[in-house]
């Protein structure tokens, strides 16, 4: 056996002869961009959204000039030291807070209970009451609210805190139900089944297994039902009466002027959803962890 | 058959008395009869859509009977909501509640029945499969087989009379699969209680029960132990669906000391007449492949005795441990014949003129009306022959 000798004119093939040269630096440059092009998109796409917001928040801390709170004057703390200087503007946070909560609380229930009938029953007029319950949130505000009013003015009802809270309830079903169903659907029937099998009646199966799994589903249905009708304008307006919510009072001080106050209730609430947002993802993490 | 039973405790047998589920017209399981005894591995082997795991969810009570019966030991169940029975099940695709950690789903049976000290059977039953380091996890942290072996726990930590599982391996792989049969039946070895076990795979029911039912269309077709029915097929949908076999349909010529003499495409076939399952003329002979030898026609050697086909080779496939051999007979049939690779002198190549043949013992006879090809693999229908239209069951 004799090892073959390499006995060539020609160099052998070295591919490390044959590497690319580095790119220069336009093509490089060009290649960053493309490969960071969604990031960009996203902070500018977040920098329109939370432009008006931090807006808002600048101005709850302006001193303004005459009525319109629009030019920057100079910093004052004094809007947020001094909320309530217009009694009204707290009273119709107040009105506002009042209706958002007893009318998140009923459209969640009824509306939870609409969901569990829809799916996990079959009945007559399950596809017609499927319809219907998207209904609210495809017709247009005007024509509910205008429509709601001919009904409570036909019925002699007094408009006020009553026909208010009637008509939220009712726009607020629809998204409750819509949320609640789509967590339901995902629910396997199974597990239920499983907690059947494993000694659990009826009620320890809701309990245990059932209620859990659909709860964030219903909790995030609550929060949406909440600032639904926390911020109401246009269907509120045909059935207020005298009675005046947050909305119906920004849009009445428009009109002479808008106080740093309402500013400050605006950033108010940005803060505090912010606050349950981050806290909820702070849970999460810690239970996750565990 | 005479089986000795070990019945450990309190455990009872399961009756089901004429058992039936109509939907619509449609009859998922019909009037089933059937006695489980208790200590058993017991496996119920079908076709998807035979009405087995139909069976499984009415003995749970998940689904009402349309008629008949369901009793455990003496009592009867049949109208018991599925939580007032002493039976639990180990889910398909194991259904573990995901909200809670393994220790809770485990302890989710017990604590429902409103026993206290949960903590030490637990820890005990987490122990016996193995996944004592991970009863803090929540059921999505878990593979699958370790997901499996909670449901598993979380069923038995109840010493239920009956355990029922419902395709509990369908969704591992392969090897996993393997392991989990071993895992499975050490398990039942173990705690000694009844287990009836829902499964497709005719290999895993042979594998792991003491006694398989093999279903079709609602019906228990035949009922034994593996061996058993493996060997001694009764019918056509048996001989296909648990392993293969070669049928050839023929005519009684004759019946004498005990043995049953079949002609067929002008040959002669002799079977044992205790293995044949008819008393009619027409009958099928049948023979499972790796009881077939096959020898080139030259040198076939002295065959007396045994039954014989001539026929060339159309396919040989080398597997290692054995060469599958298709074997075309003079009327187009092909045969199958599974030969271990014992010497290099005996493998016949492709194109060679071959006789096959076995010994008369291993064959077995079916009623001659029966379908050739009820319960056959729909792949290996496609790839055996092209000439046949076929009805797969």
């Amino acid at each position: 056996m004799s090892t073959p000798t390499v006995d060539r004119a020609v160099a052998p093939f070295d591919p490390r002869d044959h590497v690319a040269k580095k790119p220069g630096a336009v093509v490089r440059g060009l290649r960053w961009v493309r490969e960071h092009i969604i990031g960009i998109a996203a902070v500018l796409a977040l920098f329109y959204l939370f432009l008006p917001i931090a807006i808002v928040v600048i101005f709850s801390f302006n001193k303004p000039v005459g009525r319109q709170n629009v030019a920057w004057n100079e910093f004052s703390l004094d809007a947020w030291t001094n909320i309530c200087r217009d009694p009204t503007i707290c009273e119709s946070v107040g009105v506002s807070l009042q209706i958002a909560f007893v009318a998140t609380i009923i459209a969640t229930l009824l509306g939870t209970l609409i969901s569990f009938a829809l799916v996990r029953h079959r009945f007559r007029g399950r596809t017609a009451t499927n319809l219907l319950i998207f209904l609210p949130m495809a017709t247009p505000e005007v024509v509910l609210g205008a429509s709601l009013l001919a009904l409570f003015l036909n019925l002699g009802a007094p408009l006020g805190f009553g026909t208010i809270l009637i008509a939220h309830v009712m726009f607020c079903i629809s998204f409750v139900v819509v949320t609640v169903k789509a967590r339901l659907a995902g629910l396997d029937p199974r597990l239920e089944q499983a907690a059947m099998d494993l000694y659990a009646d009826e009620r320890s199966t809701f309990r245990y297994v059932t209620l859990p799994l659909v709860l964030p589903g219903i909790i995030s249905a609550g929060l949406l039902a909440f600032s639904l009708s926390f911020d109401d304008f246009i269907i509120t307006n045909f059935n207020n009466g005298t009675l005046v919510t947050f909305p119906l009072y920004v849009w009445g001080a428009a009109q002479r002027g808008i106080p740093p106050q309402v500013n400050v209730i605006g950033s108010l609430m940005f803060f505090g959803a912010l606050a349950i947002v981050v806290i909820a993802q702070i849970v999460g993490a810690a239970r996750r962890k565990k | 058959m005479a089986r000795t039973q070990v019945v450990t405790g309190q455990v009872e047998d399961l009756h089901l008395v004429g058992l039936t589920k109509r939907f619509g017209t449609m009859t998922a399981v019909d009037a089933l009869d059937l006695t489980i005894p208790a200590g058993s591995f017991f496996a119920l082997l079908g076709p998807s859509g035979c009405g087995k795991t139909t069976t499984l969810r009415m003995v749970a009570g998940l689904e009402d009977p349309t008629e008949g019966a369901i009793l455990i030991g003496e009592q009867d169940v049949t109208q018991l909501r599925p939580y007032q029975r002493p039976v639990n099940t180990v889910f398909q695709s194991y259904a573990l509640f995901p909200h809670l950690d393994i220790f809770e789903n485990v302890a989710f049976g017990l604590r429902r029945r409103g026993i206290k000290d949960v903590k030490k059977p637990v820890e005990d039953m987490l122990e016996l499969v193995e996944l004592g380091a991970m009863a803090r996890r929540k059921p999505g942290q878990l593979s699958g087989g370790q997901q499996q072996r909670v449901a598993v726990a979380r069923a038995l930590i109840n010493q239920p009379d009956v355990l029922l599982l419902d395709e509990p391996l369908g969704a591992l792989d392969l090897k996993l699969r393997r392991q989990m049969q071993i895992e499975l039946k050490r398990i039942q070895t173990e705690v000694g209680i009844t287990f009836v076990h829902v499964t497709h795979d005719q290999e895993e029911a042979m594998t792991m029960a003491d006694t398989v039912a093999v279903m079709n269309n609602g019906r228990i077709e035949q009922m034994g132990s593996p061996v058993d029915i493996y060997e001694n097929p009764r019918t056509a949908f048996v001989a296909n669906f648990l392993g293969q076999s070669n049928l050839l349909p023929g005519q009684v010529v004759g019946r004498e000391d005990g043995v049953t003499v079949i002609s067929a495409h002008n040959a002669t076939f002799r079977i044992p007449t205790a293995r044949v399952a008819t008393d009619g003329d027409s009958v099928v002979v049948g023979v499972r492949p790796e009881k077939v030898t096959v020898r080139a026609k030259d040198r076939a050697g002295d065959l007396s005795g045994r039954n014989v086909l001539e026929g060339v080779v159309t396919d040989a496939s080398f597997t290692g441990l054995s060469t599958q051999y298709l074997v075309r007979t003079a009327w187009g049939q092909e045969l199958q014949v599974f030969s271990q690779n014992l010497s290099a002198d005996d493998i016949v190549r492709l194109g060679d003129d071959v006789v096959v043949s076995w010994d008369p013992i291993h064959s077995f006879g079916l009623d001659g009306a029966s379908d050739l090809h009820a319960g056959m693999d729909k792949e290996l229908l496609a790839l055996q022959s092209g000439d046949e239209p076929a009805q797969v069951g």
